[in-house]
């Protein structure tokens, strides 16, 4: 490895009383590249999210692992050093841009507060600069703009004055955790534009938290897959999408009608994933093991960890492994 | 004879802002055996379109006709027997099941509602309905939060269908659900289709679901059907803009880091631009466009478009 990456989690496994949400979970982010996090709901990746931001709720815990930024271990900064990183260095946007904002405080009170706040700005500038970021994302008439209040823009324009908001210190890492989920396609395209037009500009890395395959496949670099907690796959994104090799994967990509325009009830159904992620609770092997067309007996002794299989891939899924031409690991590295 | 037939349908709302067209002067056709798919984005007024069909809402103006019948006129105590032979899919399988019924409750009061067999023709057709929606029996003694939300979904289906509908409006049926569930549901109502011979109006936001599931498509944008033709027509020569820009909205690992096709947001139903509807965010609008409002017209075989510069891909030059 030839550079410390940015952002590096390893070994993340967070507990609540009643369940181990994420267990054993690591990646990477590298500076100003942009690494999708996928998996369905329950797949603990926007938890992840929240325990690099260290904004977990109080009854989690960190069971095991560590997330380094820059070297500096996260969780053992004293709060106080932790709220200079979080929206300066670390930036998090959010799902549902109605409820994360403020509902009593104009759009432009809100943006100034994160300046005044990390970078000691009068209220004159802030506000000054919360015109000039209005601008930067693309919401029109940023003069006017800037005096509403955040029940008066649609939901495009809410995400876009979080995201000015996020970008508001320049930071080193942008986390969107389902920026565009509740946004329609026209809108949620825009929305993606924009992020990948910061990130360029501003030097950001971003860590994409997502559903859609598709979205992978147009705006990132390299893409980690979870399921239940555990990293399942990870590779760049269009090898990933050209040639899925966990089972969990290739069920996704089966399954999932937008990323194959032939397909059409009168041809014949889509492939399913028998089952639901609930099915993972329990189990004591491969999380993904009571839906799977190739579970083997050995499948269900221990998780499998995510082992490098070809260069720049992982993988967790020996049976799959088994079937790959076998790979110098040295020259793999991680 | 279509099915159902709409005639320029219109569901106005009074609001403290003034009227919201919800729906202004819809007309479409779902025939026997067919599946119509609806698309358009939140605010367009698809969800509303749907309800007015099924009479859950009210329509200001403009005919509902279901199998040569009237229905959009009849009174609140007439509506029974169209009720049974047209059902409705909800979205948000939480919200849409009763916390407190089990689920034999549930799927009985439709049966019990109508007036359908004695209790123990009931007792015979909720088993069998419940197997067919793909959960085991042990599920009838049971509660909607028990249940995942595509086991909900399949359970919205099986009330749906245990009256024996000939139309069913399904509303953004899998959106809520998760991408590993939504071909179990996908699959689910197609075998019901083949099943039962439904007849099918799709209403999604997500125009690769509508592909897979559509036999015919109408996009809907501002409260009017902006584009109608056959799937495999639609995607090969959409000819209004508003088509092509949310085609090409669907994310695409083809499309890597492409700008977004269309800026703006869609205008307010209380506010409806004049003219085209659409002018303010098309990137071909002339100046027509911002006076004439254009009529749904036919371009070729089952294809109409409601579009002054209907398959233009630029803005052509102004006269």
């Amino acid at each position: 490895m030839s550079k410390a990456p940015l952002l590096d989690v390893s070994g993340l496994t967070i507990a609540f009383p009643g369940g181990t949400p994420v267990a054993d979970f690591g990646f990477r982010v590298a500076a100003g590249e942009t690494v999708a996090v996928v998996g369905e709901s329950g797949s603990g990746k926007s938890l992840t999210a929240l325990a690099i931001m260290r904004l977990l709720p109080r009854t989690a815990r960190i069971a095991t692992g560590t997330v380094r930024f820059q070297g500096r271990d996260l969780f053992a900064l004293p709060e106080p050093e932790m709220r200079k990183v979080r929206g300066r260095e670390i930036a998090m946007i959010f799902q549902e841009p109605m409820t994360s904002l403020n509902p009593v405080l104009t759009v432009g009170k809100q943006i100034a507060e994160v300046l005044r706040l990390h970078e000691g700005l009068s209220a004159e500038s802030a506000r000054k600069r919360a015109i000039e970021l209005l601008d930067l994302v693309r919401v029109a008439d940023p003069h006017r703009r800037v005096d509403d209040f955040p029940h008066r823009l649609s939901g495009g324009m809410r995400q876009r004055v979080m995201i000015a908001m996020a970008v508001a210190c320049t930071p080193k890492l942008l986390i969107a955790d389902e920026p565009t989920t509740a946004l329609d396609v026209t809108i949620q395209a825009q929305v993606l534009d924009l992020l990948e037009s910061l990130r360029r500009d501003l030097g950001m890395a971003l860590m994409l938290i997502t559903h859609d395959l598709g979205i992978v496949g147009q705006w990132a670099d390299r893409v980690v897959v979870m399921y239940a907690g555990r990293g399942a796959e990870e590779a760049e994104a269009a090898a990933l999408l050209g040639d899925p090799l966990h089972p969990y994967t290739r069920g996704l990509l089966a399954a999932s009608p937008r990323l194959d325009a032939s397909l059409h009830y009168t041809a014949g159904t889509l492939r399913e994933i028998p089952g639901s992620i609930s099915s993972a609770i329990g189990e004591p092997g491969c999380p993904f093991v009571p839906r799977c067309p190739l579970a083997q007996p050995s499948c269900r002794t221990a998780p499998p960890p995510l082992m490098p299989v070809r260069p720049g891939r992982l993988l967790a899924c020996p049976p799959v492994a088994a079937t790959l031409e076998p790979i110098d690991a040295a020259a793999v590295g991680r | 004879m279509p099915l159902l037939s709409v005639v320029d349908l219109h569901t106005h709302f009074r609001t403290p802002e003034g009227e919201l067209r919800a729906v202004d002067g819809v007309s479409l056709t779902v025939d026997k055996g067919e599946s119509v798919g609806l698309v358009g984005e939140s605010g367009c007024g698809k969800s509303t379109l749907g309800k007015a069909v099924l009479r859950l809402v009210q329509p200001t103006s403009g005919s509902v006709g279901f199998d040569g019948e009237e229905v959009s006129r009849l009174p609140a105590d007439a509506l029974g027997p169209f009720r049974r032979r047209a059902q409705m899919i909800f979205q948000d399988p939480f919200s849409s099941l009763n916390p407190r019924h089990t689920i034999e409750r549930i799927l009985t009061a439709p049966l019990y509602v109508h007036g359908i067999g004695d209790r123990a023709e009931r007792k015979r057709r909720v088993p069998r309905m419940i197997e067919q929606g793909g959960l085991p029996l042990s599920s009838l003694s049971r509660y909607p939060h028990e249940f995942s939300g595509g086991q909900r979904q399949r359970i919205g289906i099986a009330r749906a269908l245990i009256l024996g509908p000939e139309l069913v409006v399904c509303d953004e049926p899998v959106s809520a659900l998760d991408l590993s569930i939504q071909a179990q549901i996908l699959n689910l109502l197609v075998e019901m289709k083949r099943e039962y011979g439904l007849s099918y109006l799709f209403i999604s936001h997500d125009l690769s679901v509508i592909r897979y599931f559509a036999n015919r498509v109408l996009v809907m944008y501002l409260g009017r059907i902006v584009e109608s033709a056959a799937g495999a027509d639609l995607w090969a020569r959409p000819l209004h803009p508003y088509t092509r820009a949310l085609i090409q909205a669907i994310p695409d690992p083809a499309r890597r880091r492409q700008a977004a096709p269309i800026g703006g947001d869609i205008a307010s139903p209380l506010d409806i631009p004049k003219g085209c509807r659409f002018h303010p965010r098309c990137p071909i609008a002339t100046s027509i466009c911002t006076k004439v409002d254009p009529a749904l017209v036919r371009h070729g075989d089952g294809h109409e478009a409601a579009c002054h510069h209907a398959g233009q891909l630029t803005r052509p030059p102004e006269a």
